[in-house]
């Protein structure tokens, strides 16, 4: 990683009795875009507010390219900010809300004009200058808030669910283009959000908050596929957890239902003989039938078919434990049939140990 | 027609004619000046008059200075509270109140006693002075209609995300008042200012106790001495009253629209 630009040092912030961001650690480089992923509550948006100057940490420090801002107020820090809520000021037009940083700051006319041009032409609204934010759309609206908050070339941008306020497709091309900007301006970003599918597909790094802790730090592949908590496990994709009794800690083998299997080396963490241990296995790691190549297969029954478009998610019911699986809809063989007996197979290396 | 719509009608036009007819009669008196036929020679008379003219003038003055007197109180004021503490508002608005419950007399007779020229702020001592009280005065009158109206305002934008959306790109409270909260409640403050207005060029029992040339006072002076002037006179001051009132409904049109709230 190159040089950290923000750091976050053991900050922790308490609203009378409770507390709501526990020893939060956090090194972002210049020019990464960072997510913070949680559940409603726990403590994204207070962190954020932090950064921001908002809310002032109870406890640690908060640098910014290598000078502390802790103390600072929000109007001192030079930050972008974009919020939920568009937030454009409603009696100025696009321009002058593109433009309102820059003019507060003291620029000269010709520059907010120029600054102006330009990001009207980043955020593909030319000729919108003119209008009011009640004359745009929610999605232009908050490409307008974006600008804005851009145009006084700030240090650090900060995003709290810019998106969640928007239909589906905007949403999407919105996150595209919101990346795009990024790269482009290469400005160091952070994008709070509770949907998975976002962070996974724009972050360079996800911070997995769960009440008031960041419980994994890592690139969208290492959470999705290594997950270190059961948690996040959960929270970031669907996830199936599985029972199964440690056998032999020598060998790492566990039991499921009534199977042997032998995981990979160095799981068990010091798990002895008779512990329960919670197995996690993607939908995308199990098939339905016999397959070669993978060395585990256990019998079920199909307890749900749900016909998603391209794909078909099926639940297994497996004595006391439940899977779910994606298989390819294809027209030529029938769909799985709710109550049939069936075999799903999964290779063993798969599995994996969640704490 | 259907019977609801009839029982609607006779009670509107009920309503208007205890409204119109009182209105109308006065009017109606007032042209009698001149025995035998309609003119307005009472008008003439009226607007002819150097202490309508003096008057009228200082209570114009008074109450432009009342109107920004309650700006500068009210706007911060209200402003505040909705972005600090807003478990605080139940109390303004009790407060706020105060000036409808409490007679203007007892206020006014609260000045005099503490703000004689021998007090440690002699408001009285000089006709300044005076005129400064009675302005204050006035801010306090007109603060039930003022707050309620700047607070109407408020609740139309998102104040809390608007303020914080304007300081983390720089702004001091300055410029978030001046720039971004006054302009979004100017037509909620302009109907304040009306009703302000309208409160001051009427007002009497302050004006009369502090001993300054008012509209009010002057309004009953004549109406104590003369027969068709009052007549004219309460025309004319309706007609300014409803004038202002026109003009806060014709502001309201303009109002700013809000794009702030998604929902
Ligand atoms: N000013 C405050 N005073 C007291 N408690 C607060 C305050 N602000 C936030 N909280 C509490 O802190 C916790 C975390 O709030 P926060 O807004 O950071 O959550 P979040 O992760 O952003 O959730 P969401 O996804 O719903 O926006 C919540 O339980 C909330 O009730
Ligand atoms: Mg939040």
């Amino acid at each position: 990683m190159s040089e950290t630009f923000l750091s976050i040092q053991g900050v922790r912030k308490a609203f009378g009795q409770t507390t709501v961001v526990k020893d939060f650690n956090l090194e972002v480089a210049r020019g990464e875009f960072v997510s913070f992923l949680g559940p409603s509550g726990c403590g994204k948006t207070t962190m954020l507010r932090m950064v921001a100057g908002f809310e002032e940490p109870t406890a640690g420090r908060i640098m910014i390219g290598g000078k502390d801002v802790t103390n600072l107020k929000p109007n001192q820090r030079n930050i972008g900010m974009v919020f939920q809520a568009y937030a454009l000021f409603p009696n100025l037009t696009v321009s002058q809300n593109i433009g309102f940083g820059l003019k507060v700051a003291g620029a000269s006319k010709a520059e907010i004009t120029d600054r102006v041009k330009e990001m009207l032409s980043i955020i593909k609204l030319e000729g919108f200058g003119d209008r009011y934010p009640y004359q745009l759309s929610g999605g232009q609206q908050q490409r307008v808030a974006l600008a804005r908050a851009l145009a006084p070339k700030p240090k650090i941008l900060l995003l709290d669910e810019p998106l969640s306020a928007l239909d589906a497709k905007v949403r999407i091309s919105l996150r595209e283009e919101i990346r795009a900007i990024q790269k482009k301006l290469d400005i160091t970003t952070i994008f709070v959000t509770h949907d998975q599918e976002e962070a996974l597909s724009m972050s360079d790094r996800i911070v997995v908050m769960y009440d008031g802790k960041a419980e994994q730090v890592g690139t969208p592949f290492e959470i999705y596929n290594r997950p270190s908590t059961k948690f996040v496990a959960n929270f970031v994709g669907t996830l199936n957890v599985l029972d199964g009794t440690v056998v032999d800690p020598a060998t790492a083998t566990v039991r499921i239902n009534d199977r042997d299997i032998s995981l990979k080396k160095g799981q068990l963490n010091g798990a002895k003989a008779g512990d329960v241990l919670s197995l996690a296995l993607r939908p995308e790691a199990i098939v339905l039938g016999k397959q070669d190549g993978r060395d585990t297969n256990l019998g079920g029954q199909i307890s749900d078919v749900s016909f998603l478009g391209s794909v078909i998610r099926v639940r297994v019911g497996l004595g006391k434990n439940a899977v779910s699986l994606d298989t390819f809809n294809s027209p030529a063989s029938p769909p799985p049939v709710v109550g049939e007996r069936t075999e799903i197979s999964f290779s063993s290396d798969d599995l994996l140990v969640l704490h | 027609m259907k019977p609801s719509r009839f029982w609607a009608w006779l009670t509107f036009a009920l309503g208007a004619a205890y409204f119109f007819i009182p209105l109308i009669a006065t009017f109606e008196f007032s042209l009698r000046m001149r025995r035998g036929e309609y003119s307005f020679d009472a008008y003439r008379v009226v607007f002819g008059d150097v202490r309508f003219q003096e008057t009228f003038a200082y209570s114009t003055i008074i109450a432009c200075f009342t109107i920004v007197i309650g700006v500068l109180l009210v706007v911060p004021t209200a402003y505040w509270i909705r972005l600090r503490m807003p478990q605080i508002r139940p109390v303004v608005e009790f407060i706020t109140l105060l000036p409808l419950i409490i007679p203007a007399i007892v206020i006014v007779f609260g000045y005099i006693r503490m703000y004689g020229s021998n007090s440690p702020l002699p408001f009285l001592a000089t006709t300044r002075g005076t005129d400064v009280l009675l302005m204050i005065g006035y801010a306090t009158l007109a603060l039930p209609y003022m707050y309620r109206a700047v607070d109407t305002g408020l609740r139309t934008i998102d104040v809390r995300t608007l303020t914080e959306a304007a300081q983390v790109h720089g702004a001091g409270w300055t410029t978030i008042i001046v720039r971004i909260i006054l302009p979004n409640v100017l037509i909620a403050v302009l109907s304040g200012a009306f009703l302000t207005f309208a409160i001051v060029i009427g007002e009497f029992t302050m004006a009369s106790l502090l001993n300054r040339p008012a509209f009010g006072p002057y309004l009953q002076n004549i109406g104590a001495n003369r027969a068709y002037e009052p007549a004219a006179l309460a025309v004319i001051s309706f007609a300014i009253t409803w004038g202002c009132m026109s003009v806060i409904q014709v502001l309201a049109r303009f109002a700013p629209k809000s794009a702030n709230n998604p929902n």
